[in-house]
């Protein structure tokens, strides 16, 4: 019997405080770039300026001949596995005879000045020579491909729209660079204190191609200036450790902003074609779609990413008959992988694109159709899962569309499409509104065991009682350790509660992605605090806690919480899983792959000055259900966050790749929305309970970054009439 | 080279100070500092804003000698007041990257404007980027420390 006490302060369902808040807000919180030690050595990475090239040879003379160089090390060095890799083990600790992106480590430097290392870097000859790279996706060697099939693949319909789409490669750009610190232990492994999504799969990783056992090589999450995906590959993890255990001194690398465009993985670039069928009276009959995603150089989560797009590719509509194919090649372009939304976003471009024209084939509104086709609890994916939760996606719609709409602009040049540079006084100015709605996928599906460790220990101090919780779950900025303690408050109704660091020093919590961890963390330390309770009862004989007393069945005090607690701490340590899924079929992609599903819908009205083809987002409304807002602020936050990011997807962000080199790796060049950029967002936050899941939560971090993304195109295309297939929008495809 | 500034308040002394350095990294790596950020060492990004007798700058864009014999101020050196409160209040930190930066450019706006305006927050804070937040915390931390 688990009551669970609603009325303990700052519980689940309130908004209180970051623990971490305060540190941040005083500049006293150590990020993974702000660590320091004694002794410590500064690294820094050779990476290949080519695209694709072979490796004739390498000369470190000159490098090694520097005054406070102390290391330069290249893939001999690497003393285990000389690759590593998310689900494919392909991708060189440091280059193997060859290169395949531009920006690919090569050689690696420690020196007593982070400039100094640098130099030593520039003056390592390397003799390449150079090979034409693969940049066309479609002519490079296939990685994944997922067939989605249901249904008649030759149905016909009396109304047909076709098109194509194009997505840009986006970059997570989060704000605080790769970086961390590595530092020798006496046993002969490493200590690691790094920014990262997942610890354990860092660990596992490292460990193999440092040639040691796993637990002589122990992480420590260092603060983490954001992630987005960006930081499920490794990046520096292995080279400062590499170093740290040559050099036997602490080793720090941080990478600059540049070095980070090339150090992490970038959202895929994809080219979708798609064609519908809908009866005349505007329900779908087929789906035909044909993804093609660039994976770059290296498999990453790239197999993941198609399966996701496969999978979700017609949307949260109901269709019949689909057949779908989701296709990720190697190229020689930078290695795509996960980013927030994952294959979602750039299938949801598309079909929300689809939907628009069919809606003006039909002669009906964009959201009438939606609601028409929109899916409910007990429809069907197309790969046959039943979707066995709430599924509130024309009330979602329906949501956004009935809110009043903003006002009309004023002429004051900083609310008007070029702001401050005063390219208009409102001359050339169009408004258009624009509508989307996407699905999104929840933890990690297709089988993947997927699982969160806590740790729960509850003891008094100085006479109170207090709880400590010890995941290993990555905290980057969303909230998690909030969250943790207002798990542990609501099921203990203890206040005073800790969140330890998180360390390998605990089990696995799975990654800080797919929109997971509060759901299976979350998971987890509910658990752990049930396990601790339960323990806890046995002790005295009790059958329940209610507040600070140990009740028995009859309802009778037996014991104070703080008696019961004299004879020492309850500690519980629980692994704690979601429901499993299961691999799809190879052929056909027909399995129950995912965990749970959630949707957000937006509504964007955008001022467009069609002259100069400038677009300024008037406002964004988004609906988004997620099951229970387990602390509402951080959950208005992550969709405020991911509706912004998908802004920039819409009309700025891309990465330009010519020839294989990227053009744009600065912040000079890659523009994210600024606070100029960013309109008012309106947000509708709808708790339906998922009754498969913890406190009837559902994962909140992505699905707001996918669909604002077609929403504002689809306003743009309103206030202009273009046809705008690709995003990000350029001034010239408005002006064109 | 040696450099010698007034940092919050205190007389501080840097030491073999290499010419290519900014005061960024003087702050962060020599003086104990590291509270200015590093996002992009560029003056994209307003993370490293400190106050350069008296006016807010990009700490990355000022060679380490330029600091030399001048009133440094960086986000450890302000006290705790109003801000900071309403960005813990409002929500309007996640990630905490860009919130020092963001600390001290809203110290200033309000310095300069109690009463500002939604455009006049947006103008001000124009050169501070946020990835996570999507600024709208962030407004209603400035008009929440501006009541
Ligand atoms: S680090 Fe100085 S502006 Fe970005
Ligand atoms: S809170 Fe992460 S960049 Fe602003």
């Amino acid at each position: 019997m688990t009551t669970v006490d609603a009325s303990v302060r700052a519980g689940i369902g309130t908004s209180p405080r970051r623990p971490d808040g305060t540190l941040k807000v005083k500049g006293e919180f150590a990020f993974s770039s702000d660590l320091w030690h004694e002794d410590m050595l500064w690294g820094a990475t050779l990476r290949s300026p080519y695209p694709r090239a072979r490796i004739r040879g390498i000369d470190l003379t000159a490098a090694l001949a520097l005054p406070g160089v102390h290391a330069v090390l290249t893939q001999r060095d690497v003393p285990g596995a000389k690759r590593y890799g998310l689900e494919i083990v392909d991708q060189p600790v440091l280059a193997i005879d060859e290169v395949r992106y531009q920006g690919e480590p090569v050689a690696i430097v420690a020196a007593d000045h982070p400039e100094t290392a640098r130099r030593a870097a520039g003056h390592i000859a390397v003799d390449y020579l150079e090979l034409p790279p693969v940049t066309d996706p479609e002519a490079g060697e296939l990685l994944r491909r997922v067939p989605v099939r249901t249904g008649d693949p030759h149905a016909t319909a009396d109304v047909v729209v076709t098109g194509e789409y194009q997505v840009g490669m986006q970059d997570q750009a989060f704000l605080g660079p790769e970086s961390g610190l590595a530092v020798p232990a006496e046993d002969g492994g490493v200590d690691l204190y790094v920014a990262t999504q997942w610890l354990h799969v860092d660990r596992k990783q490292v460990a193999a191609c440092l040639g040691l056992p796993e637990e002589k090589v122990r992480l420590s999450l260092a603060g983490v200036g954001g992630a987005f995906g960006a930081r499920e590959d490794l990046s520096m993890q292995v080279h400062a450790s590499l170093l740290a255990l040559h050099t036997r001194r602490p080793v720090k690398m941080v990478y600059g902003r540049e070095e980070s465009f090339y150090g992490h993985v970038h959202r895929h670039p994809a080219t979708l074609r798609y064609e519908h069928g809908a009866t005349r009276a505007g329900d779908l009959v087929y789906v035909r779609a044909r993804i093609v995603l660039d994976g770059g150089a290296y498999a990453s989560s790239s197999t993941a990413v198609a399966a996701n797009a496969a999978t979700l590719g017609v949307g949260p509509y109901e269709v019949p008959n689909v057949d779908m194919e989701a296709s990720v090649y190697y190229t020689n372009n930078p290695p795509c992988g996960a980013m927030r939304g994952f294959g979602a976003v750039q299938a949801c471009f598309a079909y929300e694109s689809q939907m628009d024209k069919l809606a003006a084939a039909l002669g009906m509104t964009p959201v009438e159709v939606r609601i028409r086709n929109a899916m409910t609890a007990g429809s069907r994916m197309p790969t046959g899962q039943v979707v066995d939760g709430p599924a509130p996606v024309a009330a979602l719609l329906a949501r956004v569309r009935a809110r009043p709409a903003p006002p009309p602009s004023t002429l004051d040049s900083r609310e008007l499409p070029g702001g401050v540079s005063n390219t208009t006084h409102g001359e050339g100015v169009v408004r258009g509104v624009g509508y989307a709605i996407g699905i999104k996928n929840v933890a990690f599906s297709e089988g993947f065991d997927d699982y969160s460790t806590a740790r729960v220990r509850l003891e008094l101090i100085a006479g109170e009682p207090a709880v400590l919780v010890h995941t290993a779950a990555a905290e980057v900025g969303q909230g998690l350790v909030t969250v943790q303690a207002q798990i542990a408050r609501t099921e203990l109704g203890v206040e005073r509660v800790t969140v330890a660091t998180a360390d390998t020093s605990v089990g696995s919590a799975g990654s800080s992605s797919a929109s997971r961890q509060t759901y299976v963390t979350g998971g987890a330390v509910r658990a752990a605090c049930q396990a601790v309770r339960a323990t806890l009862l046995a002790r005295v004989g009790g059958a329940d806690l209610m507040g600070d007393k140990i009740v028995n069945a009859a309802g009778m005090v037996v014991a104070d919480l703080a008696e019961a607690l004299g004879d020492g701490p309850v500690e519980e340590t629980v692994r704690w899983r979601h429901r499993p899924t299961y691999p799809i079929d190879p052929e056909t992609g027909q399995g129950d792959a995912h965990v749970q599903y959630a949707f957000a819908a937006h509504r964007a009205t955008v001022d467009v000055d069609v002259e100069l083809g400038l677009v300024k987002v008037v406002e964004i409304a988004t609906a988004q259900d997620v099951g229970k807002a387990v602390n509402p602020l951080a959950v208005v936050g992550q969709i405020q966050g991911g509706t912004a990011q998908g802004l920039g997807l819409a009309l700025m962000e891309e990465v330009q790749v010519v020839d294989g080199v990227v053009r744009n790796p600065s912040f000079t060049d890659y523009l994210i929305p600024t606070i100029l950029d960013v309109p008012p967002m309106a947000v509708d936050v709808l708790e339906m309970a998922d009754p498969h899941a913890p406190y009837g939560l559902r994962g909140v971090g992505e699905p707001p970054t996918i669909s604002s993304t077609p929403a504002i195109v689809a306003a743009v295309r309103a206030a202009t009439g273009k046809a705008l297939g690709r995003v990000p929008i350029r001034p010239e495809h408005i002006t064109a | 080279m040696r450099v010698n500034c007034t940092v919050n308040g205190e007389k501080r002394q840097a030491d073999d100070v290499w010419p290519g350095e900014s005061l960024l990294y003087v702050l962060r790596e020599r003086l104990g500092l590291p509270g200015s950020k590093n996002a992009c060492e560029q003056g994209e990004c307003g993370s490293c804003t400190v106050y350069l007798d008296g006016t807010p700058v990009c700490s990355c864009l000022v060679a380490a000698g330029q600091a030399e014999g001048r009133d440094v101020v960086t986000v450890e050196g302000l006290e705790f007041g109003r801000v900071q409160e309403a960005f813990l209040e409002a929500g309007a930190v996640q990630c905490g990257f860009c919130t020092p930066g963001l600390v001290v450019a809203v110290h200033d706006l309000l310095a300069r404007n109690d009463k500002p305006s939604d455009p006049d927050i947006r103008e001000a804070l124009a050169g501070n980027l946020c990835r996570c937040t999507g600024y709208e915390k962030i407004l209603d931390a400035v008009r929440l420390a501006a009541r």
